[in-house]
């Protein structure tokens, strides 16, 4: 394995050097691994009708783990799915116990695993953030005081009495990233929360999280949003199949996690590292109207769709086509780059521009984005098919269904005297 | 690294020890014990004042029901029946109650678990804990239903802390027993259900202990802790005419097995609580 550090470096570039700073988060070769019974015995009876032990399949998820995160670093541990990292997230916040290795932490830690685990529907917010204090190890009184700051941060101070079983979904997502953000533990770890809430309120997030970048406090954030990377993190780190694939500079683990992506299509063949596809996608992003790098897309603006692509040899009557699935994997729509703008065939060394302006009708959500990229003009010869090249969300409005129609809604009272 | 040589005593790296049945501290345990057990109780009530008559009409519905049975049907003649009844059904309930609650109590709370840093062992015994405040409350009716019935208050009466402290401490480690191995084995729960009848009836909660012979049947009920627990309560607080449960074994000796397996019961719920605990997560 292939482990890069690159403490100083390009890191050292992004304003603050952490290296006098004490190390708060240290693990040193943790390892974990789940035992998957292939006959799962669930219950006395099938332990008492089953007689032969059962088999198991042994799921290394973290394979010899080591890193530190220094005082006030914003750190991101990126990986595709599987990759272990929750479970990584999950052994540092005691969730999870490691086979082997230890982790060492300095202070408090308070994890978030997801928004708003462990709210109670049937307790008001009051009592609810008693509770989540408590959960993160304040004394009731100091978890009673910090109610006041939540709620304004939330903007939800006119609902504090209300059970949250009333509450609204954005009203709970953002109690849930109030209480989060107003925990005064030294140490945060962060699960993908960053895409929650409407405009204006995803605008406050960025604003803490740029806080809390430059603050003394030690975060650590675990997505796929390379994006957020690059944007908050000092340092990040990648894991590929249980094991760290490199660390340093966000920008650096970025590109490998893209490359990491990009290269796991099935005409390359078996073993997604290594090998790579005779074209590949260097970069994949969207842009916002004024053309600027965008995560996340408004209801209703088009959405501009970039991607960079480069031969690595020459093909012949390559095509590129993309497609975008919500989350639950459904494709909504797709589409190919119109024939008279394919070029003949690209040489090795080549780059190919797609630029792409789609009509925006999705509905409010997450989707990913899937590419596929052919040769000889055939659908079926494929050279490159990612399941992810980026994901985005589409925020504003909570419209149930996969698409959002521009519309005009009226109702009349007729008949009757009343 | 070079760094641990300068770092200040305030951030000395500890290590994390990962999931446990009590990490994080006892005054966080404590107070989220009691925060969840008195929230989930207050839910019991249904947020209303006719909550608490609903949480008394269980237990008088059996009791009725019972009374009737035994008194017009049976024919007992047992000094106090029906306050010893009355008290025995609401005892007993802690006992059957919390243990209910408590044996699917984990996988009830799946998400917290799953993800949360949170200490293992508040999940079970907020469920007895529910189970003991409702009893407290029943309690206050009993009382005064014993009291207009005729009963004499007695000074006896103040040692009902240790008959109900006995109650608790076996119910919290049988509940922690079968609410750890519930996550294994998902049927416990419904095995759970069938056991408590039968320990209803193995207990003499309907029936004074000395209706029954001395026989085969008479000594598997003195080995069963909960027997010798009821019928001193029985002579402590409703009748003290009543043998003490030392009377109704018969000798010091005689009562050992039920202490072994009172204290065994207790030992092993915390054991096999504390080995599962953390895997709890993995598991579900």
């Amino acid at each position: 394995m292939a482990v890069e550090t690159s403490h100083d470096g390009p890191a050292a570039t992004r304003g603050r050097s952490f290296e006098a700073e004490p190390v708060v988060i240290e693990a040193r070769g943790v390892s974990k691994s789940f035992r998957l019974s292939v006959n799962k015995i669930g219950s006395l009876k099938e332990m008492i009708t089953t007689f032969s032990q059962s088999d198991y399949k042994e799921l290394r998820a973290l394979q010899d783990v080591s890193f530190e995160v220094r005082r006030g670093e914003f750190f991101g541990i990126v990986g595709r799915n599987g990759s272990g990292k929750s479970t990584l997230l999950k052994v540092l916040a005691s969730i999870y116990s490691a086979d082997a290795g230890t982790v060492r932490m300095a202070g408090r830690l308070a994890p978030f695993i997801e928004l708003g685990v462990g709210f109670n529907p049937e307790l008001t917010a009051r009592e609810n953030v008693e509770l989540n204090g408590v959960m993160m190890g304040l004394e009731r009184r100091e978890a009673r005081g910090r109610l006041g700051a939540v709620l304004e941060f939330a903007e939800l101070e006119e609902f504090v009495d209300m059970k949250l079983k009333n509450y609204s979904s954005g009203m709970l997502v953002r109690l849930a990233f109030s209480v989060m953000i107003q925990s005064d533990a030294e140490l945060l770890l962060i699960d993908e929360v960053l895409a929650v809430g409407d405009a204006a309120f995803q605008q406050k997030c960025a604003d803490v999280f740029h806080e809390m970048r430059d603050s003394e406090r030690t975060v650590i954030l675990v997505t796929h949003d390379m994006g957020a990377v690059e944007h908050y993190c000092h340092r990040a780190m990648l894991l590929h199949d249980g094991e760290v694939k490199a660390v340093g500079d966000p920008g650096e683990v970025a590109r490998k996690y893209l490359r990491l992506n990009f290269e796991s299509a099935p005409s390359t063949g078996g073993d997604s590292l290594g090998e790579v596809a005779d074209i590949v996608v260097e970069d994949a992003w969207l842009e916002d109207a004024s053309g600027a790098r965008a995560t996340n897309v408004e209801k209703g603006k088009d959405l501009r769709f970039c991607a960079d692509l480069e031969a690595k040899r020459d093909v012949e009557g390559p095509t590129f086509g993309f497609s975008l699935a919500n989350a639950d994997g459904v494709e909504v729509t797709g589409f190919g780059v119109p024939v008279d703008e394919l070029p003949e065939r690209v040489s090795a060394g080549q780059r190919l521009q797609v630029r792409a302006t789609v009509e925006n009708r999705l509905a409010p959500g997450r989707y990913i984005v899937r590419c596929w990229i052919h040769r000889n003009r055939n659908l079926s010869d494929i050279v490159l098919y990612s399941p992810h090249v980026l994901d985005f969300v589409v925020f504003g409005g909570d419209e149930p269904g996969v698409a959002y129609f521009e519309h005009e809604v009226h109702m009349e009272l007729t008949g009757g005297e009343k | 690294m070079s760094a641990e040589t300068q770092t200040p005593a305030a951030l000395e790296l500890r290590e994390v020890r990962g999931p446990s049945a009590t990490g994080g501290g006892g005054r966080r345990f404590f107070d989220l014990l009691w925060l969840i057990s008195a929230t989930e109780f207050k839910k019991s009530f249904h947020g209303t004042a006719f909550g608490y008559l609903w949480s008394l009409i269980r237990p008088l519905m059996l009791f009725g029901v019972l009374l009737v049975v035994f008194t017009r049907i049976f024919k007992f003649n047992v000094p106090n029946y029906p306050v010893l009844l009355l008290f025995n059904l609401v005892v007993f309930g802690l006992f059957q109650e919390g243990t209910g609650a408590a044996v699917s109590s984990v996988l009830a709370q799946e998400g917290i678990v799953r993800k949360t840093q949170f200490p293992r062992l508040v999940i079970p015994l907020s469920s007895v804990m529910v189970a003991l405040f409702t009893m407290a409350l029943n309690l206050i009716a009993v009382f005064a239903f014993i009291l207009i019935y005729g009963v004499d208050p007695k000074w006896t009466w103040l040692l009902l802390p240790v008959i109900l402290l006995l109650v608790f401490v076996l119910s919290c480690a049988v509940s922690l027993l079968l609410s750890a191995l519930n996550v294994r084995f998902r049927d416990i729960a419904v095995i759970w259900v069938v056991i408590a009848q039968v320990l209803f009836y193995a207990t003499p909660i309907i029936y004074p202990f000395e209706f029954i012979d001395p026989s085969f049947l008479r000594d598997v009920l003195i080995a069963n802790p909960l027997t010798l627990i009821f019928e001193q309560a029985r002579h402590w607080i409703i009748d003290p005419a009543a043998p003490t449960a030392l009377e109704i074994a018969g000798s010091w000796a005689a009562m050992l097995p039920a202490i072994a397996i009172y204290v065994v019961t207790c030992i092993l719920g915390v054991w096999v609580f504390n080995r599962e605990a953390p895997k709890i997560a993995e598991r579900l």
